[in-house]
């Protein structure tokens, strides 16, 4: 890891401040993308800023049209909170299928926002869940805020707040893991919401990220069962492919979790 | 610099330490606890699980800077004096070890898991929650019956305990 | 047997400081004043070196010097070497290239040290590291050992044309010839025995100190044999004086052959704490044992079997690729040679055999020997070959195999081996029967029901472990003998202190060793301690590898205790006024045989050392030492069995369950064998399944350097394993022993592989069997539409 100073703030606007008093500063929350990247010196930060401690970014709140998730909170906090899995048991789950036990108790929903590795879980349920992501500057809707592979609407030093998601009719989550990183290969979030849409956000698979599957939607639109997925391919030349699975594989894949996702309402279920 | 103030197995320590001293360096060359080892740079094997604030976390992954403040448990830490710690037990009683280098992330982990499923365990749990250690040596087998039997005597002693 | 004698499930002694974090290992070694080293590696797969430019590295914080290959050579610091020579079949000895600790000129594996810095801290050496400048010359990289062997592909040594090292064969190829041509039956396949990293949990890592007051040197090393550790950077590396260079190896956390080898970084620690004048410290990370530690396995094998009208295996040709890697590793030339075609006989019966393997350089990390190290690979290519013969015959896979088991020891195959015992079937049918193996079509049935293709496979594999005989490994061209040497001390309090060459890094040596010990003469286990891994102490030894430890290891132990018994008889004969014959030793006590004369141990003990009353001309005290060369291989069997579920609409194969039935001869303690079988099978499970070491094909870089890219079983990966036993006593060593530690990981891959290929009806799929890989197969077998 290269040298770095250590800042920790404990309210959101003496973290922005010490971001923009910094200079080449990054924020570091759960620090488990950041700090990896830091220690094989692929990643260098002059300074960074602790949001841990943070008290603003703490708290779930639930009413009957939506979960909203603290930035700060962890994955693990988020998995056993009552309230969320009451309200959407899939998002729960999902929460706590990420990465492993000793991860979720520092990674936050916040971090994993704030990153948008195309790998993460988070977003697909971002997305599918029809959320909303609040930051110390303004609040941008899931469909804009998602950008490309690790990019996002946030400017610079703005920091995530709040992530909230509408509560679904139904939702479910179903992955295949890298047998390596166990990352999700292709990790699908299905929701069917109050209004009659359906949204489908599909993790790890796609070659710009995180994306929706507009076929898939229309079609669930249409008939909400797995059989109606029967027949979407996807095209391979949107998919990455890589040594654990090829574009064609991705592809294929993400169909088949599609299904199991709409087959195992209000689970997250992991392969591999 | 910073300066790092941390209780170590119930001991309050006190170091100025590089910035980007991780956890399991600030115990390792700082403190001289020895047994919580680094067996990847990816934060994936789980040779150097701790108890920070009374979870299982990485320290590989943790600067001391961040755990400043919070309280730690490493494998040194665990059993009460001579004796030892019901997972430690089982760990030697079921011989869930071989080389002993991804043991203490094993017990540290497991402690933790036991704890979180208030020794609810079955075997597909255990296996499903060892995803974050990697051992080369046992192939799991008798780290999971040994996981498995601790949560039995851990209940057991909680029983009693409650009964008292 | 005693509670805590031979064949007793007796807990480990060395348990407790692992459990409570007291362990030793290399990198919790600290001294005064040490430093840390970084290595500046090559960040290109073959490349010319033009320039280095140390000079702002050198004016960083903490720096205390700088040292490149051109200080190595000034120093007259040696080449590393491979130690077994081979020779081609035209007779010219093998081509080994000059493979120097530091790079001077040329880089030819991503990885490969060029430069170390020493500074006082880690972070610092790691900072001045990354300011090194080097100018490069990238040449082509060659990464498939088949493309390296073409025509026109660029030569990676000069020595080495062709980048051939040698183009080996064993057998008698007329013979073999003349089966294929009176064959009913020819079976025929393409094989990939793909590459594998180790992966140790605990990185290597060195300390090196030198004692400029005494001229002496030391280093704490990640080592599985300090004393050949010893032997060979004194004498061919020229680091130090053999007689003023201790080597130890404390706590060594797993090593699978990967730490047999000695590697330029615990050179380059001794050597730069002589330069620099301070000791320094290496730990290696785990991306730096991805790139710097030998890698196993990495052969392309096309085989051929040839039967007779009612299944008889008449004759088999192998021929074989063996990529080796950038430089020729310590032991690398003897692995695909007298470690793998001298196993191709398996438990068969086989008249004709001949194998031709040509060893190759490419621009990758060096291969050698891991875990089973050979024998692995030979026991796929039949094991491959036998099913798909017995689906090819309409045989059952069992039956086929029975037909052709050898029955009758001592065995002499076709290539070299002389088997000494074993039972086969009762090995494949204690598998059979563990593995319900009669109940399976009820459960693939069921399965079916639930959407899953389930498959079975087996494996019938043979090992030579125990390596090996001095004159025989010397006439293959070994460069050491591989016998192994003990001490027994016997205090004057009748404790005892066993010193072994041998050195357990996850084997329980401190336990099994003092087992065989208290038994002997019936005391408690906590009265013996097992000592190991540190030159000034043991006088000499080979280390552990090649499942050696017990049949070779403790065989000197007992040669050992044999003499110390002797002369504790005579001692006690003398002062009970009886015969030496009439002295028998146990539980505790030395007495006359038939009578109730008798002393305590410790009082025979005392007595030797006291040497009051000793029989005329008798030495005082009670140690003795041993040296144990083999006199043949022990020979390890058994049968696997593995049966599969997969997911047709993924690909993913579940292993359902995992039966070994293993014969290991006599067993010392049946805990620490099976902790050993399971390892193995993981090791296998993860060959078969996850485990692949991929190259980028045109940039040379190592794709697979992280545990992000590389699949490391973990425990939801594997099923609990249905472990036994079967014994038949090893003839050649005095326990009757045979070895475990490596079988697991032999048996258990064509095992995997052929279940799952049972449960998607090819006979083509190769290892690693990725869900993609598999997804594929069943694509194109029409199974998945059924499925969906």
């Amino acid at each position: 890891m290269y040298q770095t100073t250590y800042h920790r703030p404990t309210s959101l606007a003496e973290a922005a401040r010490l971001f923009s008093e910094a200079g080449d500063a990054a924020y570091v929350s759960g620090g488990h993308t950041l700090i990896p990247a830091m220690k094989l010196r692929l990643s260098a930060a002059a300074n960074l800023i602790d949001l841990r401690h943070v008290g603003e970014l703490k708290g779930i709140s639930v009413t009957a049209d939506e979960v909203a998730i603290g930035a700060g909170m962890t994955h693990a906090e988020v998995a056993g909170a009552a309230e969320v899995k009451g309200a959407i048991p899939a998002l729960a789950g999902l929460a706590g299928s990420i990465g492993d036990a000793q991860v979720r108790h520092l990674g936050t929903i916040g971090g994993s926002v704030a990153n948008n590795d195309p790998a993460a879980d988070y977003p697909s349920a971002v997305l599918a869940l029809a959320g909303t992501v609040e930051t110390d500057r303004r609040a941008i809707a899931a469909d804009d805020y998602f950008v490309g592979l690790y990019e996002t609407a946030l400017e610079e030093g703005e920091i995530v707040t709040r992530v909230r998601f509408r509560v679904p009719e139904a939702a479910g989550y179903a992955k295949f893991r890298n047998p390596a990183s166990r990352y999700p290969m292709a990790g699908v979030f299905v929701a069917r919401h109050g209004d009659g849409s359906v949204r489908v956000a599909v993790t790890g698979a796609g070659n710009s990220g995180v994306f929706r599957a507009a076929e898939m939607e229309r079609a669930l639109a249409a008939d909400f069962s797995a059989d109606a997925l029967k027949g979407i391919a996807l095209d391979p030349a949107d998919m990455m492919g890589d040594i654990h699975g090829s574009a064609e594989y991705r592809a294929h894949l993400v169909t088949v979790m599609a299904r199991r996702a709409v087959q195992n309402l209000g689970q997250a279920l992991a392969f591999v | 610099m910073s300066r790092v103030e941390l209780t170590v197995n119930g001991r309050s320590v006190a170091r100025e330490v590089e910035d980007r001293t991780l956890l399991v360096h600030f115990l390792r060359d700082h403190i001289g606890l020895t047994g919580t080892h680094v067996g990847c740079d990816t934060s994936q094997c789980g040779a150097c699980v701790v108890h920070l604030d009374g979870r299982a976390v990485k320290s590989c992954t943790v600067l001391a800077a961040q755990a400043s403040g919070g309280e730690v448990v490493t494998i040194e830490g665990l059993a009460a004096g001579e004796d030892l710690h019901p997972v430690q037990a089982a760990f030697r009683e079921h011989h869930g070890l071989q080389c002993g280098y991804c043991t203490p992330g094993m017990i540290m982990s497991a402690v933790d898991m036991i704890r979180r499923y208030d020794g609810q365990l079955d075997e597909k749990t255990v296996r499903h929650e060892l995803e974050g250690n990697i051992c080369r040596c046992t192939g799991y087998h008798n780290i999971v019956k040994a996981i498995l039997a601790a949560a039995g005597t851990m209940r057991q002693e909680d029983m009693r305990a409650a009964a008292e | 047997m005693g509670v805590e004698g031979i064949g007793a499930r007796v807990l480990r002694t060395e348990d407790r400081r692992f459990i409570t974090g007291k362990g030793k290992y290399t990198d919790d070694m600290t001294m005064p004043g040490m430093a840390y080293a970084a290595f500046v590696r090559s960040p290109h797969a073959h490349a010319r070196i033009v320039r280095i430019d140390t000079g702002a590295a050198a004016r960083m914080p903490g720096v205390i010097g700088i040292l490149t290959g051109k200080e190595l050579a000034a120093d007259g610091i040696g080449n590393l070497i491979c130690g077994w020579m081979i020779h081609s079949k035209d007779k010219t000895p093998m081509n080994m290239g000059q493979y120097p600790a530091i790079a001077t000129e040329t880089a030819r594996f991503v990885g490969q040290a060029v430069a170390v810095v020493v500074a006082e801290t880690r972070g610092e050496a790691r900072d001045a590291a990354d300011a090194v400048e080097i100018e490069w010359e990238e040449l082509p990289a060659i990464i498939d050992p088949l493309q390296a062997i073409a025509e026109g592909a660029r030569q990676i040594h000069e020595n080495a044309k062709s980048n051939l090292i040698y183009d080996w064969e064993i057998g008698d190829s007329a013979a073999v010839e003349a089966a294929f041509q009176r064959a009913a039956h020819v079976t025929r396949i393409d094989l990939v025995n793909n590459r594998l990293v180790p992966n140790a949990m605990e990185p290597r890592a060195a300390l090196g100190y030198y004692d400029a007051g005494s001229d002496h040197y030391t280093v704490w090393t990640t080592s599985q044999n300090p004393h050949v550790a010893r032997l060979v950077m004194s004498a061919f590396y020229n680091v130090a004086p053999e007689h003023k260079l201790r080597v130890i190896a404390p706590d060594v956390g797993g090593g699978f052959g990967s730490k047999i080898f000695i590697y330029p970084e615990e050179i380059v620690c001794l050597w730069a704490s002589k330069r620099t004048g301070v000791p320094v410290k290496w730990t290696g990370d785990r991306s730096e044992a991805f790139q710097t530690d030998a890698h196993g396995r990495d052969h392309v094998t096309h085989a051929e079997m040839a039967f007779d009208g009612d299944g008889t295996m008449i004759g088999l040709k192998v021929d074989t690729i063996a990529n080796f890697g950038a430089y020729m590793s310590l032991f690398s030339s003897a692995v695909p040679t007298y470690l793998y075609a001298t196993l191709l006989s398996g438990q068969y019966a086989l008249p004709a055999i001949h194998c031709n393997v040509r060893a190759v350089y490419t621009n990758t990390t060096p291969v050698d020997a891991y875990r089973g190290a050979g024998r692995p690979e030979a026991t796929y290519v039949l094991e491959r070959l036998v099913e798909t013969a017995a689906r090819e015959l309409g045989m059952s896979p069992a039956e086929l195999r029975r037909r052709n088991f050898i029955r009758s020891f001592p065995h002499q195959t076709p290539v070299i081996m002389n088997y000494d015992s074993g039972d086969y079937e009762a090995s494949l049918d204690a598998a059979m029967k563990a593995a319900d193996y009669d109940g399976f079509p009820a459960r693939k049935a069921e399965a079916a029901r639930r959407g899953r293709l389930r498959g079975i496979g087996m494996s019938c594999y043979i090992e030579a472990c125990g390596i090996a005989p001095s004159a025989a490994v010397g006439s293959l061209g070994s460069g050491v003998g591989l016998w192994e040497s003990a001490e027994v001390r016997v205090n004057p309090v009748g404790t005892i202190e066993v010193l072994t060459g041998s050195h357990s890094h996850g084997q329980s040596h401190e336990t099994t060793f003092a087992q065989v010990v208290a038994e002997r003469f019936g005391i408690p286990l906590a009265n013996v301690s097992v000592l190991h891994g540190d030159t000034d102490k043991v006088q000499f030894g080979m280390g552990t590898y090649g499942s050696r430890s017990g049949a070779v290891g403790l065989s000197a132990i007992v040669k050992a205790l044999d003499k110390v018994e002797a002369k504790a008889k005579r001692i006690a004969a003398h002062l009970l006024e009886a015969a030496e014959g009439d002295i028998e030793i146990r539980d505790g006590e030395v007495r006359v045989a038939g009578t109730d004369r008798k002393l305590a141990w410790h009082e025979v003990c005392l007595a030797a050392y006291t040497g009051h009353n000793l029989p005329p001309g008798l030495e005082p005290g009670l140690k003795e030492g041993a040296f144990y060369d083999p006199t043949n291989f022990t020979f390890p069997a058994g049968c696997y069995i593995c049966e599969v579920e997969i997911d047709p609409a993924t690909g993913r194969t579940a292993i359902v369950q995992f039966v070994a039935a293993d014969d290991f001869g006599r067993v010392i303690n049946p805990m620490v064998v099976e902790g050993q079988v399971h390892g193995g099978i993981a090791q296998g499970v993860g060959q078969a399944l996850l485990e692949a070491c991929v190259y980028d094909r045109d940039t040379g870089q190592l794709v697979t350097a992280s545990y992000n890219d590389y699949a490391m079983p973990r425990a939801d990966d594997l099923p609990s394993f249905k472990v036994s036993t079967t014994e038949t006593i090893c003839p050649g060593n005095p326990l009757g022993m045979k070895g475990c530690g490596e079988a697991g990981a032999i048996g258990s891959p064509p095992a995997v592989i052929n279940a799952i290929t049972d449960a998607i009806g090819t006979n083509e799929i190769d290892m690693p069997a990725t869900p993609e890989k598999v997804w594929r197969a069943i694509r194109a077998s029409g199974l998945a539409e059924a499925a969906e």
